[in-house]
């Protein structure tokens, strides 16, 4: 599945992390780029957290741009999601079951 | 002990950094905001927000609470699954105005228990009322749900719809904290103050809990890690309130250990209400530990 159009959620602020998404115009490989204040240690971590919510909604072809502030794990998760909804144009009428499934 | 609502601290859904760490200031209740703090654009990823942390952030035991959107904007259904699906405890609706407000939210409420594997009726409710119509209907909302664990003041709409403005003294809502605090009392359920926004009057926050306390509410609604501490201590029992409250439970024990009816202490009667204020003052002084 491809993104509608390019989209982005969080903050610059302490604690968050900022995920920008856009869709790969050269090929349907995902690519994940990460800026991160604890990348030494957690680089690869959120890396991987990332790539497991695309690939929960089956996105081929997204370049992420993420700025991490130090987010926890489930603040990485529901701005990489959100991120993913608006980008397919869900925020407001994706089924919530979808969400809750892990 | 029964659960203390001195206080219920605000926090912005909107915001990870004060979801994680909203735990650690003691507030006997947390109450993430999905609705005024959160900007049109934003109410998506702040709902979102709020399920993963119920999901993963440890809150101990403290109590969580969500105000959601109304059900008469296009966010407020969507909250409730996101919330319930989440874990949360209560739902908070804002603006109640009527008891079918309560109903409508009750059976949206009981429709995501069920989809989302949760047992039905364990999620609670509170209503927050905002208005001069939810206030003359306070009554029948405090007793429309049995999932109700209390009421709360809103006051800045409130008094905008009244077409006045907060003073000082909150002389423009003795009618209103009045009326909410009896109607919660008649379904035996909290009542719970508004909020007082101007975070650098310390003394004048500190006069508000007096005032309320003394009306008889269980708690306030704070805005601010600060105001917290300051609102436990002035529900703190004092030593003399605490002496009395333990030697009026001896004095039940010691009456019903030997079969008498009629309880006294010191000479003087002890009826039932007074071993309810000292069950009240013994709970409130172990939360104040």
């Amino acid at each position: 599945m491809k993104l509608k159009k390019e989209a982005s959620a969080g903050t610059m602020d302490s604690c968050d992390i900022n995920i920008r998404l856009d869709n790969n115009l050269m090929s349907n490989t995902n690519e994940i780029h990460l800026k991160s204040v604890v990348e030494k240690q957690y680089g690869e971590h959120i890396k991987n957290l990332i790539s497991q919510v695309i690939d929960k909604y089956e996105l081929e072809g997204v370049v992420v741009n993420a700025v991490d502030r130090g987010a926890l794990d489930c603040t990485i998760k529901a701005r990489v999601e959100s991120a993913i909804q608006r980008g397919l144009d869900q925020e407001h009428t994706l089924e919530w079951s979808v969400v809750h499934h892990e | 002990m029964s659960r203390l609502r001195r206080t219920m601290l605000y926090v912005p859904g909107s915001n990870p950094g004060m979801l994680a760490d909203a735990v650690i200031y003691g507030a006997d209740s947390i109450m993430f905001d999905l609705e005024d703090a959160i900007s049109l654009r934003e109410k998506d990823t702040a709902r979102m927000l709020v399920y993963r942390a119920l999901q993963t952030v440890d809150f101990g035991t403290t109590e969580l609470v969500c105000r959601i959107n109304g059900l008469d904007t296009p966010f407020g259904e969507k909250d409730i699954e996101a919330v319930v699906a989440g874990g949360i405890h209560v739902v908070r609706l804002p603006k109640t105005e009527t008891a079918d407000d309560i109903h409508q939210v009750e059976a949206l409420i009981a429709k995501a228990e069920a989809k989302y594997g949760r047992v039905v009726g364990s999620t609670r409710m509170m209503a927050a009322i905002e208005s001069a119509l939810g206030i003359m209907n306070a009554y029948e909302i405090a007793h429309a749900s049995e999932r109700l664990i209390g009421i709360a003041l809103g006051a800045e709409d409130y008094v905008t719809n009244l077409k006045t403005k907060r003073s000082p003294g909150g002389i423009e809502l003795l009618y209103a904290r009045s009326q909410l605090l009896n109607a919660a009392r008649s379904a035996g359920i909290a009542a719970l103050d508004t909020v007082y926004s101007d975070m650098d009057n310390m003394e004048g926050f500190a006069d508000e809990v007096s005032l309320i306390k003394q009306l008889g509410f269980d708690g306030k609604s704070v805005i601010n890690p600060r105001q917290i501490p300051v609102v436990h201590r002035l529900f703190k029992p004092t030593d003399q309130e605490i002496a009395h409250a333990k030697d009026v439970v001896k004095a039940i024990e010691e009456a019903e250990a030997k079969g008498l009816g009629v309880i006294s202490l010191k000479g003087k009667m002890i009826d039932k209400p007074i071993v309810e204020r000292a069950l009240r003052i013994i709970d409130l002084s172990k939360a104040s530990e």
